[in-house]
């Protein structure tokens, strides 16, 4: 198997703050890797330092078969990326950014425009080719910047949160663009807080938090990590949510989540549908009247929180009662 | 990396800010009212008082020299808030991902500044003759002093570059630059003559570049009548000279830095 990125033991600090404290990444060629993480846990250091925006303190990395650090230029014409915020200039029509990067990576003036025109085809925004970006949405802005990225069709490519901030249509839209990049054999390593974008995309799986890796696997393999199923349930009268969950608690294999304004409660089993029967039995015959149920599988919003011990926003204010805790017992 | 297709690479560049300059005409705009109003504010409020025999004729073809190196001086801020802008909005990241020359962006965004200050310097010129300035000397030495006025203010753009790939917004660029500028285009014989000042000002005065290269132009423009005493000083009796020298030094020490602080650059 020939691996399109391989980084090994990267470390970067910022001062006192760790970004980056030694991770280590392989993508096989033409599969997707999705690097996954809260906000400032090391996400956009690593890619930073892959596209060679940013020298790593330690470590080594290769881009496809070539060193990052001893030929960042070569790298450079291997790759493409596209940013976290849509790096287009909006005084330019799209036509003028894309024939702009076509000239920059050398292709020559006709190749240039040509590919500029191929793209804004593939990219559905022929239309509005002609018009400066700034009058463009926000959804139309991000092709825009991913068309850039693949003007020279790199074999790797790298997409920082390419669709943080955009509407739900849009994810959509952008998501289908990716898969058929990735159906044509591009490499791809993508960013994501949105676990649901990593499980879409994503052959493999890196978790990230506070610049170290602390979880991989394809996304079946996380949620066996986590292990069973989940039990959902919304019951119908929200005072007796309470009185739901000492009566189901016994049936579960770990504590239930009791949401108050959702009127729902969440608990980890084994067993499938004869504890869902069990539970819908003891709930009947407690008289608690049932809006909702549901078994499903552990989405990757249950694999962040059981790996990490917290949700991904609540991170500071948990390292906050840490400190609280230990000023309390001096 | 050829030279040619570092050239290549800035031209590319230079294109791009100046297709600005066109779907944005009222930067132009902007950036050239506000040295017409101040040849205005200057010629017709204080011209009387300053020269009071001539009715303000003299003082207006004495001001003109000074104004247009106000401002080609002030439009190197253009340079560096333009730069901030780009690293701000992440257009230098993806620059920075392209097998581009690395210089590239540094010396399109210089060039095209020097095209803006050729529309700044013409403008002006024309409004200068509308209020009674006058070329004196011949078609070359007038365009000897333009010349000086343009890679003066090209090597103040490489100081505005540094400092916009090292402040964090556009906006710092603008406010950091105008309490430098203001009093170095002020202290100086810009707008008045250096005898009026008292001593130390008077000495910062004589040896200030902006000094040199307002007597430089004035004197290609044949804008010095005759008969003033000449200048104190060996600056501003070689006045061409020193500004070149200046030029030359301000290059030599900020297109490095500017050069290093790109590649070191992030966004933020």
């Amino acid at each position: 198997m020939t691996y399109a990125i391989q980084a090994r033991d990267l470390v970067k600090r910022y001062g006192d703050v760790t970004a980056l404290d030694g991770v280590d990444l392989t993508v096989p060629t033409g599969t997707v890797l999705g690097l996954l993480g809260p906000n400032g846990a090391g996400k956009t250091t690593c890619v930073r330092i892959l596209t060679t925006l940013l020298r790593p303190d330690a470590g080594t990395a290769e881009v496809a078969g070539v060193d990052v650090l001893a030929d960042p230029r070569g790298v450079r014409q291997r790759i493409g990326l596209s940013g976290q915020y849509a790096a287009v200039d909006e005084y330019l029509t799209g036509f003028e950014n894309l024939d702009m990067i076509g000239r920059l990576y050398h292709l020559g003036a006709r190749r240039s425009r040509e590919r500029a025109r191929e793209l804004l085809r593939q990219f559905r925004l022929d239309d509005a080719a002609d018009r400066p970006a700034k009058t463009y949405s926000g959804g139309m802005r991000r092709r825009l910047d991913l068309a850039g990225a693949l003007v020279a069709s790199p074999p790797v490519l790298f997409l920082d949160e390419p669709t943080t901030g955009l509407d739900p249509r849009s994810r959509t839209d952008m998501w289908e663009v990716i898969q058929g990049l990735v159906a044509g054999g591009t490499t791809l390593l993508l960013t994501t807080q949105y676990l649901e974008e990593a499980d879409l995309l994503a052959d493999e799986i890196v978790v990230i938090d506070h610049g170290r890796i602390i979880a991989q696997g394809t996304a079946d393999q996380l949620k066996a990590q986590v292990g069973g199923e989940r039990l959902d349930i919304t019951v119908a009268d929200p005072a007796r949510v309470g009185e739901a969950k000492r009566l189901l608690e016994p049936l579960g294999v770990g504590p239930a989540v009791v949401e108050e304004h959702r009127r729902s409660l969440l608990m980890p089993v084994s067993g499938g549908a004869a504890v869902l029967i069990n539970a819908l039995r003891q709930l009947d015959v407690a008289g608690i009247g049932v809006d909702d149920v549901g078994l499903r599988r552990p989405t990757l919003d249950d694999v962040f929180l059981t790996l990490t011990g917290h949700a991904a926003e609540e991170s500071e204010n948990a390292g906050e009662a840490v400190e609280q805790v230990r000023e309390g017992a001096r | 990396m050829s030279v040619l297709s570092a050239l290549s690479d800035g031209a590319v560049i230079a294109k791009r800010n100046l297709i600005k300059i066109k779907r944005v005409p009222d930067l132009l705009v902007f950036t050239t009212l506000s040295p017409i109003m101040f040849v205005l504010l200057f010629a017709y409020v204080f011209g009387g008082a300053i020269d009071q025999q001539g009715g303000g004729q003299a003082y207006r073809e004495f001001l003109i020299a000074g104004i247009f190196a106000q401002t080609v001086v002030f439009g190197a801020t253009i340079t560096g808030a333009g730069l901030a802008e780009d690293v701000k909005k992440g257009i230098i990241d993806r620059f920075r991902s392209l097998p581009m020359s690395p210089s590239a962006v540094l010396t399109g965004r210089t060039f095209s500044d020097v095209v803006n200050n050729v529309l700044v310097l013409i403008v002006m010129s024309l409004t200068g003759l509308l209020v009674g300035w006058r070329i004196r000397t011949s078609a070359l030495e007038a365009l000897g002093g333009f010349l000086l006025l343009l890679v003066f203010a090209y090597a103040i753009s490489w100081v505005m570059a540094w400092v916009g790939m090292l402040v964090p917004s556009p906006e710092v660029v603008n406010n950091a630059a105008f309490i430098v500028i203001f009093p170095l285009t002020f202290v100086a014989n810009t707008f008045v003559p250096l005898n009026t000042l008292p001593g130390p000002l008077r000495t910062f005065a004589e040896w200030n570049p902006v000094s040199a290269v307002t007597q430089g132009a004035r004197e290609l423009f044949g804008n010095i009548p005759p008969g003033t005493p000449p200048p104190t000083g060996w600056a501003l009796n070689h006045p061409v000279m020193y500004t070149l020298i200046w030029a030359v030094v301000v290059l030599a020490v900020f297109v490095p830095l500017a050069n290093a602080q790109y590649r070191r650059s992030a966004s933020r």
